[in-house]
């Protein structure tokens, strides 16, 4: 494990993992455009064409949270511009899942990596025009340095525009980042339409996570084959992994998808024994009992398991109590939704009102159940997914530890009612820092 | 005919659940939804333009014939099970778009 000392975020990566985006040094320093090109990058793309169905062969889905396939993004983009004369191209690292490092740690260590894998893109969908859209300062400064270090020649006639906003839970949503770009506030808008539709400037607009837009020098430079010679056939390549919790320092891993959950543990210096659950994707999928010590880090087994891997941020539940870590989680939506949607902003405080209630000991059967139906009438009914990242939690909640709600409900929680856990950002990766 | 509902901007006032209870549902607190894609069958044209012109913070809006050669993609093959982990229209279920 190496320590980085612009960020001090602990970095490593599994035994036998080629990593492709810590690097092979991760954290000496923030890599320069000359290292950047020692290692390869900005490499002349003679066919756009030819690495879009590069994209397609080797599967890599995207890393934001939502997995959806790169190729067909970017196909629908390309396409949609032919017929309205442009596209745009924005890098997402604002960052919002607080239990997550790895958007920060990419643009504060490895900002030609993103750029080149942004000029790529731009490159596929014939977009001249492309922004960088972050919230943490040291992220900025690292890409603006990025940009005054290259000559025009890499980026072939496209405009990179940086954009700094406040930090917030919604503000990295796909639609929050067109809306401010487009000069309004950095909250999410009601779809349709969605970006690859009509996004900045009414342009179809590609919004594509920075760990998503770095794997494409790799593959630009080794082929699909290569790149789907780690992970698995639905998860290709590796990711980008933030573990939090069991009362250790977060580490950023660079995994091979498909590892069971046992190896990271060992990785981790944690026993199987300690770990009660988890709480996955940072705080979008909700948690999961001990079947996850069962698991393997991929997309499909996580969604077999009625979960998600998502942007990879991982919280091991050890000692502190499902049902409080679920109470501090729904109280952070209550505070951070955008206040936009009524059935958001009244559903995340009710919700929270109950877990809160549940940890607190003085719950009631019907607020239970009221939780129960509102875990399952309300998604879906938000602009954005916030709300659905709500009844996530209290849905995982009720299915994955009935025996820790009920005791909440009869007798009380013993660790609890000695202090029981409360976070504003529980597993917080990094205190967050204002721009 | 296709709507679309802004639910950033309702206010629940309920209107709309009123006049085309088949297009709109309401949640505990009054605000709307819309049950399916916003398409609006032949028959039920009239009742979904009250709904429209009497919402009274105009959240309901149609959309449809402007951009006919937009592409919508969906993912994956039918045999590939990693296409249902995200479609435009399945927020919902998987993920927050970042």
């Amino acid at each position: 494990m190496k320590t980085s000392q612009a960020a001090v975020i602990t970095v490593a990566t599994s035994p036998g993992c080629q990593p492709r985006l810590l690097g092979e040094q991760p954290g000496q320093a923030r890599e320069d455009l000359a290292a950047y090109r020692g290692l390869g990058g900005y490499r002349p793309l003679p066919d756009a064409d030819a690495l879009l169905g590069e994209v397609e062969s080797c599967g890599l889905v995207g890393r934001g949270g939502a997995a959806f396939p790169l190729a067909v993004k970017l196909r629908a983009v390309r396409d949609n511009g032919r017929v309205a004369a442009g596209t745009v191209v924005v890098a997402n690292g604002e960052e919002g899942e607080p239990a997550s490092i790895k958007d920060r740690w990419l643009l504060r260590n490895r900002p030609h990596l993103v750029l080149d894998g942004l000029r790529l893109a731009a490159a596929v969908v014939s977009a001249d025009c492309a922004y960088v859209y972050v919230s943490d300062p040291e992220s900025a400064r690292s890409v603006e340095a990025a940009l005054s270090e290259l000559d025009s020649a890499p980026l072939r006639g496209i405009t990179v525009s940086l954009l700094a906003v406040q930090p917030g839970y919604v503000a990295g949503e796909e639609t929050a980042a067109v809306r401010k770009i487009n000069g309004g506030p950095a909250k999410p808008t009601d779809k349709p339409p969605r970006p690859f539709e009509a996004g900045v400037g009414e342009l179809p607009t590609l919004v594509s996570n920075v760990e998503t837009l770095a794997n494409l020098p790799y593959l630009q430079h080794y082929g699909s084959a290569a790149f789907r010679s780690q992970g698995t056939l639905l998860s290709p390549g590796t990711f980008l992994a933030t573990i939090t919790g069991a009362g250790r320092p977060p580490v950023l891993y660079e995994l091979p998808h498909g590892l069971p959950f046992t190896e990271l543990l060992a990785l981790h210096g944690v026993s199987p024994d300690q770990v009660r659950g988890a709480l996955m994707s940072g705080y979008f999928a909700g948690l999961l009992n001990q079947r996850v010590l069962e698991s393997t880090l991929d997309h499909e087994t996580m969604r077999r398991l009625g979960s998600g891997l998502g942007c990879g941020a991982i919280s091991l539940i050890t000692d502190d109590c499902p049902v409080a870590v679920a109470a501090s989680v729904l109280a952070y939506f209550d505070r951070e939704n955008a206040g936009q949607c009524g059935s958001c902003f009244n559903g995340t405080a009710a919700m929270a009102a109950v877990a809160g209630a549940l940890r607190d000991g003085v719950a009631t059967t019907e607020d239970l159940d009221r939780l129960r139906r509102w875990s399952v009438v309300l998604r879906g009914r938000g602009a954005c997914a916030t709300l659905d990242a709500a009844t996530n939690v209290a849905a995982s909640l009720l299915d994955q530890f009935p025996d820790e709600v009920a005791q909440h409900l009869d007798s009380g929680c013993q660790g609890c009612s000695r202090g029981a856990f409360r976070a504003n950002r529980p597993y917080e990766a990094e205190a967050v820092r204002q721009a | 005919m296709k709507i679309r509902l802004d639910r950033t901007v309702c206010d629940g006032f309920g209107v709309c659940a009123k006049h085309a209870p088949g297009y709109f549902s309401l949640d505990d607190w009054g605000y709307a939804s819309l049950i399916g894609d916003g398409t609006v069958a032949e028959q039920d044209h009239d009742p979904v333009m009250r709904a429209l012109f009497d919402c009274p913070v105009h959240a309901i809006t149609e959309i449809g014939d402007r951009k006919p050669d937009v592409v919508h993609p969906s993912p994956g093959s039918t045999d590939d099970p990693a296409e249902n982990l995200k479609t435009e229209s399945n927020e919902a279920q998987w993920g927050f778009t970042r």
